[in-house]
């Protein structure tokens, strides 16, 4: 299960909805082993592209070294689909590399009416895609 | 001729779980043999075909090798190198 608040919630969205029709990217990063999401960090799309992404790889370097410096690790790894439903697709799983990570799909399709607003999380673990319950809280448990 | 060199989470399992790692070698192709020969399975996850996996980014003292030489690269002593997978994907 993916616990996360309402403010992280809405800045993924918000993030989803304003680089629309390109796919949006980011990463929530969290104290390692808590598996907590506290620190939103939208990511520059690369790619530019409205059915591809992909972190710029300096952008990239800077991203992991400050999370290995503030003893974080990525507890999410958001990006939008801009025309398909909120599922990890082949190319999603393929490069799929972090075991530990909640991977989220929104899908901004809503944007264009072609389908209903959706924000998923699912883990993706050696090529096996397991969906599971998102639960927004106003703060977490002390 | 010692590198250190920063492994990713992904691929600690054929580094016993480290982080780090000392190499050696004169070019980024033969420090990735080197660490083959220690850790077994890392060097593919890295190279296809000789070649840099597309996917997989590898950083020379901060600077992405692509805008260098490539698996080419030229090695020094005290060079830093960082293995990060690529965050990429797409509804295709």
């Amino acid at each position: 299960m993916l616990t996360i608040t309402r403010a992280l919630y809405d800045q993924i969205v918000k993030h989803s909805r304003a680089d629309h029709p390109d796919e949006a990217c980011g990463v929530v990063a969290g104290p390692v082993g808590t598996g907590r999401p506290e620190r939103f960090i939208p990511m520059l799309n690369a790619a530019r592209s409205p059915t591809f992404y992909e972190f710029d790889s300096a952008d990239l370097l800077k991203l992991y070294r400050e999370m290995d410096d503030r003893d974080e690790e990525p507890v999410i790894v958001y990006h939008s689909h801009t025309a398909t439903e909120a599922y990890p697709s082949r190319t999603d799983i393929s490069y799929a590399n972090e075991p530990h990570a909640h991977y989220v799909l929104v899908s901004t399709a809503d944007s264009d009416g072609a389908g209903p607003f959706q924000f998923r999380s699912f883990t993706i673990v050696e090529g096996v895609v397991t969906e599971e319950e998102v639960k927004v809280v106003e703060e977490y448990d002390a | 001729m010692a590198i250190e060199v920063r492994i990713p989470t992904i691929l600690r399992t054929y580094t016993d779980g480290e982080k780090a790692v000392q190499g050696s070698g004169g070019t980024l192709a033969e420090l990735f043999a080197d660490l083959e020969s220690r850790h077994a399975g890392i060097e593919a996850r890295i190279v296809d075909d000789g070649k840099l996996r597309r996917f997989v980014n590898v950083y020379l003292n901060d600077e992405d090798v692509r805008f260098l030489d490539g698996i080419d690269t030229k090695l020094t002593d005290g060079d830093n190198v960082t293995i990060l997978p690529a965050v990429a994907g797409g509804m295709v």
